[in-house]
């Protein structure tokens, strides 16, 4: 149990890695991803948990980075978008991005990505309408979001197939 | 913007919470955060101390003890939404759920907390209304139970004191042929609701109704029985008529008046969500 205002040592691990930095209690977990660790994939819009664009995975689940504080994610697997895939090997999602414009300025792109990620791993075989209800908390301001829904679908009935295989 | 300073402490324990909320003249519990947070970060509240709930595990879980369900405070709505208990012996928890926030948020978010914060559009609390739930709370001077009725003082505020800490819902679920029905009006999907309305029914199929809730949400400082219409229910078959003559009942309730809607306004909607929910109550009972 600690109990000072007074920045120190908060140590996470994040993609698997244990990394830490000096912070305050206050920080938001968003703002110590970004600032203290120089992890700048994970974006900021609001702060206020509207937006999404601050979305990391916390054991798996799809939280709000500007939620949260980073002191409250010590001793929990942090995931952001840094490790859904890579330029070589892209996650299934982000292929089906890709291929379907699901984004434009990108601003969005990596709360919707990991919202999705938890989405489809909780429902495998979405409709078109449980689609649009999970990125329901996720704003988009340039694509209108059709296309993110159809690049869902794809990716669902992807990873289906790839799970199928195994 | 970004949160003020303030001392942070992460007990493992609810006695040490309790201590530690009492030890400050302003201090926060802190459970999901995702109405806190944001009031942080927008500055809106300066604790000088917070106090995280989120390691405190004895406040997690659902427990069924003889004829009643009781909910730990820091239940994550993810885990009400999912849990055969609840969707078994309190159907309307269920309902409600997928109308708070976002999945996301519902990741985070607690039962506890939707209580605590009490906003007047809030589903969770209407629901504690409408199955007349009993808050069960400690602090200093140790534990007592308030009926949810008088939970709420005034807009946004509980009548717990600020060295209380609500622990647990106690719930008991209704006994025989019951049909409930839930029903908001918002203008986007996760958005907070104009209106809402909750009915829960119970008697014999095609018989008369036994007894009545309807709890209405959105048009007041907190949810409100509409006692009127459920004396009008009691007694009677449910007809498409019925439901129109209790549903006008609902209008006059409305007293809440934001940019978002005048208190007439918000009086139809939620006329408007109490026959809905009704129907959809009335069609669950006859099905059984
Ligand atoms: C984008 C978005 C959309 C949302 N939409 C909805 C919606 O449609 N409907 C809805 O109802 N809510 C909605 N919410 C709010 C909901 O997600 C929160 O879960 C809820 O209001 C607060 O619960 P919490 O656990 O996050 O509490 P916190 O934010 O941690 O706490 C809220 C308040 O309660 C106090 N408190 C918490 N726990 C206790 C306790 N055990 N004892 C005493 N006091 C306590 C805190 O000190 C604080 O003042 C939304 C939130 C977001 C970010
Ligand atoms: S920055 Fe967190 S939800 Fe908008
Ligand atoms: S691609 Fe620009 S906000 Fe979504």
């Amino acid at each position: 149990m600690s109990g000072a205002a007074a920045a120190r040592t908060i140590c996470l691990n994040v993609n698997g890695e244990e990394r830490s930095a000096t912070a305050e209690p206050r920080v938001t977990l968003v703002d110590f991803l970004r600032h203290g660790l120089r992890l700048t994939g994970t974006h900021v819009g609001c702060e206020q948990g509207v937006c999404g664009a601050c979305t990391v995975l916390i054991d798996g689940f799809a939280v709000r980075g500007c939620l949260m504080l980073a002191v409250q994610a010590e001793g929990r697997q942090v995931q952001t978008i840094e490790s859904l895939g890579t330029v070589e090997a892209p996650h299934a999602l982000q292929r089906a991005f890709l291929k379907h414009h699901a984004l434009q300025c990108g601003y969005c792109t990596p709360g919707m990505l990991l919202s999705l990620a938890q989405f489809l791993h909780d429902v495998p075989d979405p409709t078109e309408q449980e689609v649009r209800e999970a990125i329901s908390g996720n704003l988009c301001r340039c694509t209108g979001y059709h296309n993110i829904v159809k690049a869902a679908l794809d990716a669902a009935a992807e990873l289906r197939g790839a799970r199928e295989e195994n | 913007m970004k949160p003020p300073p303030f001392e942070y402490f992460a007990p493992t324990k609810l006695p040490e919470a309790v201590a530690l909320l009492s030890a400050s003249e302003n201090a926060r519990l802190l459970a999901g955060g995702q109405s806190l947070m944001a009031m942080l970060n927008m500055r809106y509240v300066f604790p000088d101390r917070i106090v995280d709930l989120n390691r405190v595990a004895e406040l997690d879980f659902i427990e069924e003890e003889a004829g009643t369900l009781v909910v730990g405070a820091m239940t994550r709505q993810r885990t009400l939404q999912r849990s055969p208990a609840i969707a078994a012996k309190l159907p309307v928890v269920a309902k409600a759920l997928r109308h708070v926030g976002h999945f996301q948020t519902r990741n985070r978010g607690t039962f506890g907390g939707s209580l605590c914060q009490l906003d007047p559009s809030a589903e969770l609390p209407a629901v504690a209304l409408a199955y007349e739930a009993t808050v069960v709370a400690v602090g200093p001077a140790g534990q007592r139970s308030i009926p949810f009725e008088q939970f709420p003082v005034t807009f946004m505020t509980s009548s717990l004191a600020s060295d209380e800490i609500l622990t647990a819902v106690r719930f008991t679920p209704w006994g025989g042929k019951v049909g409930t029905g839930f029903s908001e009006f918002s203008r986007r999907h996760g958005d907070f609701a104009v209106a809402g309305a909750i009915a829960v029914l119970a008697g014999e199929t095609g018989g008369p109704i036994r007894r009545a809730s309807l709890t209405l949400f959105g048009i007041a400082e907190a949810p409100k029985r509409a006692r009127d219409a459920e004396a009008v229910l009691v007694g009677r078959r449910v007809t498409a008529d019925l439901i129109e003559e209790v549903a006008a009942l609902c209008v006059a309730h409305a007293t809440l008046e934001d940019p978002f809607g005048s208190a007439e306004y918000r009086g139809h909607v939620a006329a408007a969500m109490a026959k809905s929910a009704l129907s959809e109550a009335s069609a669950e009972l006859d099905r059984q």
